[in-house]
């Protein structure tokens, strides 16, 4: 067995971080763009809103049976061939995309399901004080609702940190591209992959800290 | 003047309101009692659109309303004219025990913050829960949650005041404090519907007592007509059993 070559590892190390901020961005945007779509479908959903509701539920269904890397070739390889204009989206916005629309539908069903699991009394106290459904959303069930979801959702921003890695399918240079392109070039396969799988790890980990304080956090304000 | 007429409401078939007629004076504190499942709650609830009537009329001053024809609109404005005290308190499990006040009076009534919050610190002190204005419904007593649930409601300045069962689901500790809260708000005539299972209470602030069974009113009158000379043989019964 030959042995691990840590001064090669330690030179990759500046290398991965120039990609880290991409890794970091495209799961930040998806994270914020799929957070919108979710609350929009969740609504959709919760409202029962006739019609879309079908559809919506049509998208969830796809969206959470196929897998990312299908949907993700899908679009970039496959959609084009029939609608041109997207040839011009590039790798990045189209991973941003995938991502997106992929964790839309499962986020969706989690804020749906911390709405639905908001004491039936708080929608009560709303109507009976006169307020309009949307107010009675917007300032009580919501934020109770956010408070059930957030250690769901913040799993699933986890997930797309590493879902990013699959960018690198669609061309797309950044942490786990980068990995790829330089153990291709020096054959050290064990040492680059091994040394993405750490940046990773250690990206999540943080965020697993940041996880842990902000539920400590929540609990505090709100002991139920 | 409020007034409810020929209120009849159904679950899943099962007639539970079967055509109430009630009239309310302004400034008239009116307790209702019967057995349990008689449609108390129900009444309540569907003067307030928490429950949607089948049938019959809502009147709250110069406001009408056809309940099987009721709107969005006047269902909005029916509620706006009508406070309620749940039984499990139902306090915004987000806000704070003085955002609980304020919350409708900002959200619903366009009160500027400023003023709301002044207004909501003046209720806290009425209700002898200054030092509690900051501290969250989870970490109030029972009895604390359900004076800021009389605040809450209290604030919004309503023709009417609906009270479910305001005590039942106290601690026997608790009761007292509530009810004398109750007493007070009484004594400065707002008007009150209440459902309560407290007889003594009833007796002392009460200027008509209805006994309600079977999604009817069987008799009303005085406390003293009611609990010293019930004439239906119904309200005897319940009395009896009550005592
Ligand atoms: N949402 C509902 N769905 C179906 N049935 C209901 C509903 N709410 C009330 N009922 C039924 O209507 C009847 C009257 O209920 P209600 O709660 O008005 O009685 P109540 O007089 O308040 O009784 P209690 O003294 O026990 O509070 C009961 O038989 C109850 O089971
Ligand atoms: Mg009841």
């Amino acid at each position: 067995m030959e042995a691990l070559d840590l001064d090669y590892m330690m030179g990759l190390v500046p290398i991965l971080l120039r990609y880290l901020p991409l890794t970091l961005g495209m799961a930040l945007a998806a994270m914020v763009l799929a957070l919108v779509l979710a609350l929009i479908l969740a609504m959709i959903r919760v409202a029962r809103v006739r019609i879309l509701n079908q559809i919506v539920q049509f998208f969830i269904s796809f969206f959470r049976g196929t897998p990312l890397l299908v949907q993700l070739f899908l679009f970039y390889y496959g959609l084009p061939q029939l609608m041109p204009a997207f040839s011009a989206i590039n790798g990045v916005q189209a991973a941003i995309a995938g991502l997106t629309l992929h964790f839309s539908a499962y986020m969706a069903e989690s804020i749906r399901a911390a709405i639905l699991g908001v004491d039936r009394s708080q929608w009560e106290a709303t109507q009976a004080v006169g307020m309009t459904q949307v107010q009675a959303m917007r300032r009580i069930i919501l934020p109770q609702a956010a408070r059930i979801a957030a250690p769901t959702l913040l799993n699933y921003f986890i997930d797309m940190i590493k879902g990013t890695s699959l960018a690198f399918t669609l061309g797309v240079t950044e942490m786990m591209g980068a990995a790829q392109k330089e153990a291709a070039s020096s054959f050290r396969y064990f040492e680059a992959f091994l040394l993405v799988a750490i940046f990773y790890w250690v990206v999540v980990e943080a965020l697993s800290v940041v996880q842990r304080w902000l539920e400590v956090r929540m609990n505090r304000a709100l002991a139920r | 003047m409020i007034a409810v007429t020929g209120l009849v409401k159904a679950f899943n078939g099962t007639p539970v309101l079967r055509g109430i007629d009630l009239t309310i004076q302004p400034g008239e504190r009116i307790v209702v009692i019967g057995p349990s499942g008689t449609g108390k709650s129900t009444l309540l609830r569907c003067i307030n659109f928490l429950d949607h009537a089948d049938e019959g009329t809502i009147r709250i001053g110069d406001l009408s309303v056809d309940v099987a024809k009721a709107t969005k609109a006047q269902i909005l404005a029916v509620r706006r004219r009508t406070a309620f005290v749940f039984q499990n308190y139902a306090l915004f499990a987000n806000r704070t025990a003085r955002g609980n006040i304020t919350e409708a009076l900002v959200t619903v009534q366009g009160i500027p913050k400023a003023e709301a919050t002044s207004r909501a610190d003046e209720i806290l002190r009425d209700i002898g829960l200054s030092d509690k204005a900051d501290a969250y419904p989870a970490s109030l007593s029972g009895g604390q949650q359900q004076r800021v649930g009389i605040g809450r409601a209290l604030a919004l300045n309503a023709p009417l005041i609906l009270f479910d069962e305001p005590t039942s689901a106290l601690d026997p500790e608790w009761v007292g404090e509530v009810l004398d809260l109750m007493r007070r708000i009484a004594e400065q005539r707002q008007t009150m519907l209440i459902v309560t299972h407290e007889m003594q209470f009833a007796r002392e602030i009460a200027d008509r007592v209805i006994f309600m069974e079977g999604g009817r009113i069987v008799e009303e009158g005085p406390p003293s007509q009611i609990f010293d000379a019930p004439r239906d043989p119904r309200t005897q019964e319940f009395l009896r059993r009550v005592r």
